[in-house]
């Protein structure tokens, strides 16, 4: 059986003024249903670029899609007409954005907004759509569902509308789900309480899952694999636990070193030195070079990608072909 | 624990009221003036177009000339003033509505279509838009006037032609703000095509700021028509509308002041009562729209 969503080399571009930026550069991964993959980086890694590329909805014309594979299920998404793409969309590719605030229509009840996924994806009509609507709400652990579609998005919670967002995002119910940081704007509690739902919806409809955030711990909660991204390129890949206990490129070290973490002392925290890369300027090495302290003469050159353990990637020198 | 009464008083302070109070004297004149243009062969006490040279410039009843069969007095043709713009009603709220709906529909469209597609689309239909406000509204219907003949037809046109461009500008401006929030990008990924976000997600979203536009300029297009009319290039003779009926009068000011004065009172009460209706509702439904 193919993998749910396999990736090969993917490429987007986006043209500005000041020069071409490779916003996702050669990007490869693959799922199978119900595995997490943690998308893991700073902003403007490529990192929501990468899930965008996935359902084709890079911002046109500036950016494009210009090279690559993305295979949903063994078919070839990138080769597809815009109205078979809109057929995918939503039905076996979903996604979730990070603000729920504004991700509900604000002029329409939920029961409103719930009806049009299902109308589009099961041509359902009438007493059904609300019946089943009513259902997605109850599985997102929404109380008294069925009142709640009367409700106006402002009438509810930050952590109730993102609940309504998964409800809608399930409806297909979908092959690959995204989740673009959808708890970065909730409390802390509504947070675990959120992620435990995504995991067990993941568990019912075993759905491929791509976590993108900047948040390691949420990764070690939630993800079965991490991939993390430094401008624009996958620079280490591997099996959470390894990636945790074992990381082997010098910026995932940097950026693990940079969370506080409990029971252990120390005086400062440390930041990762220097600026994120102008994307515009890249040349073909290393783009963390310039910050990493163990660079080499070596690193001008494009580090090729070496596999240091079963499922284990990096991109780096250090462990590269003597 | 134990618990601390809160005196009544402090508890729940009382909701101040938002909403503002109804305006009801210009509802009342609007609602007025539509009910007198929809019953004017009920309500006129007399046919607007009957002629009488020996009753020309009767003053209004409370003059000492002045008589019940024609309240407002008559004009410099015989006819009764009050039957007259009571006709008038009727075309002018006619050409108020009649336009602003039909530039309304236009510029709404193109305003949501530059502000979804962006890009080239928009650069076009935008340079369209401010081409279209450079050109004067009297200029063009005078060419239509002088070409095809004035006529109701060509006053509503040649208003509407230029209106929608108002109408495109300040949409487009609204759908860009909205483009930038998440529910349209979830729209798009949930697999919703440009015609099912633009009539279900961004129109809804501006038909607060629609309305309210839509009031506002209705009270405009009804001084423009009148002003076409004074110019004869709006609604042709004998027909009764406000602005020729002033233009007729208007060689009589100091004899005969009524014959301007009545049709002039007419518009300056609509146009009034439609503006602050249209304040209202726009203090109402969108208080960020002051500069409208």
């Amino acid at each position: 059986m193919p993998a749910v969503i396999d990736v090969r080399d993917l490429r987007t571009h986006i043209v500005t003024r000041w020069g071409t930026i490779k916003a996702v550069d050669g990007v490869s991964f693959a799922l199978d249903e119900g595995e997490t993959l943690g998308l893991v980086g700073e902003s403007g890694s490529g990192k929501s670029m990468t899930c965008l590329s996935l359902v084709r909805l890079v911002p046109r014309p500036a950016a494009r899609i210009v090279g690559g594979e993305v295979r949903l299920d063994g078919e070839d998404v990138l080769a597809k007409s815009e109205a078979e793409m809109q057929q995918i969309r939503g039905r076996k590719m979903a996604m979730i954005l990070q603000d729920p605030m504004s991700s509900l229509n604000p002029v329409f009840s939920i029961g409103m907004q719930m009806r049009e996924p299902l109308a589009m994806y099961h041509g359902l009509r009438g007493n059904a759509v609300a019946a089943r609507a009513a259902e997605l709400l109850a599985a997102v652990r929404i109380p008294s569902p069925a009142a709640r579609l009367r409700a106006f998005p402002h009438q509810l919670s930050g952590g109730m509308r993102q609940r309504v967002v998964g409800a809608m995002a399930i409806a297909g119910p979908p092959r690959l789900l995204m989740a673009d940081e959808p708890t970065t704007s909730l409390d802390l509690t509504i947070q675990a309480q959120y992620l435990g739902l995504l995991k067990e919806l993941q568990q019912r409809h075993r759905f491929a899952m791509i976590f993108v955030t900047h948040n390691l711990g949420i990764v070690a909660r939630t993800c079965d694999r991490v991939a993390v991204m430094y401008a624009g390129r996958v620079v280490e890949m591997g099996p959470v636990r390894r990636i945790f206990t074992e990381p082997a490129h010098p910026y995932t070290r940097a950026l693990l070193e940079s969370i506080p973490r409990f029971g252990v002392r120390r005086e400062r925290l440390t930041a990762i030195a220097g600026q994120p890369p102008d994307l515009a300027r890249l040349d073909a090495g290393c783009a963390f070079a310039p910050r990493c302290p163990a660079a080499l003469d070596r690193c001008a050159e494009a580090p090729p990608e070496v596999t240091i353990a079963p499922g284990h990637t990096t991109r780096c020198w250090l462990h590269g072909p003597a | 624990m134990s618990v601390v009464a809160i005196p009544e008083t402090q508890a729940a302070p009382a909701p101040a009221s938002r909403r503002q109070r109804l305006p009801l004297v210009s509802l009342s004149i609007v609602a007025a003036f539509v009910l007198v243009a929809l019953l004017a062969p009920l309500l006129a006490p007399s046919d607007p177009y009957d002629q009488s040279l020996r009753l020309r410039f009767r003053p209004p009843v409370w003059e000492e000339r002045g008589s019940w069969s024609y309240p407002l007095g008559t004009d410099r043709l015989g006819r009764d003033l009050l039957s007259r713009i009571i006709y008038g009603a009727r075309v002018s709220l006619a050409a108020g509505v009649v336009t602003v709906l039909i530039s309304s529909a236009f510029g709404a469209a193109v305003g949501l279509v530059a502000g979804y597609y962006g890009g080239r689309t928009d650069a076009a239909l935008m340079r369209a838009t401010d081409a279209t406000l450079s050109f004067p509204v009297i200029l063009l219907a005078l060419i239509l006037a002088v070409t095809v003949g004035p006529s109701f037809t060509n006053v509503v046109i040649a208003i509407a032609v230029i209106l929608w461009a108002r109408y495109a500008r300040v949409i487009r401006g609204q759908v860009l703000t909205l483009m930038t929030l998440d529910f349209i990008a979830q729209a798009r990924i949930a697999g919703a095509g440009a015609w099912r976000i633009i009539t279900r997600h961004l129109l809804p979203n501006t038909l607060n700021t629609l309305v309210v536009l839509i009031t506002l300029q209705v009270g405009y297009v009804i001084i423009v028509e009148a002003s076409l009319s004074f110019l004869g290039a709006g609604i042709p003779p004998p027909t009764p509308a406000w602005g020729s009926m002033i233009a007729e009068g208007r060689d009589f000011v100091t004899s005969a002041w009524w014959v301007s004065f009545f049709p002039g009172l007419a518009i300056l009460l609509v146009v009034l009562a439609f503006n602050l209706l249209g304040d209202w509702l726009r203090d109402t439904l969108d208080p960020r729209l002051r500069q409208l």
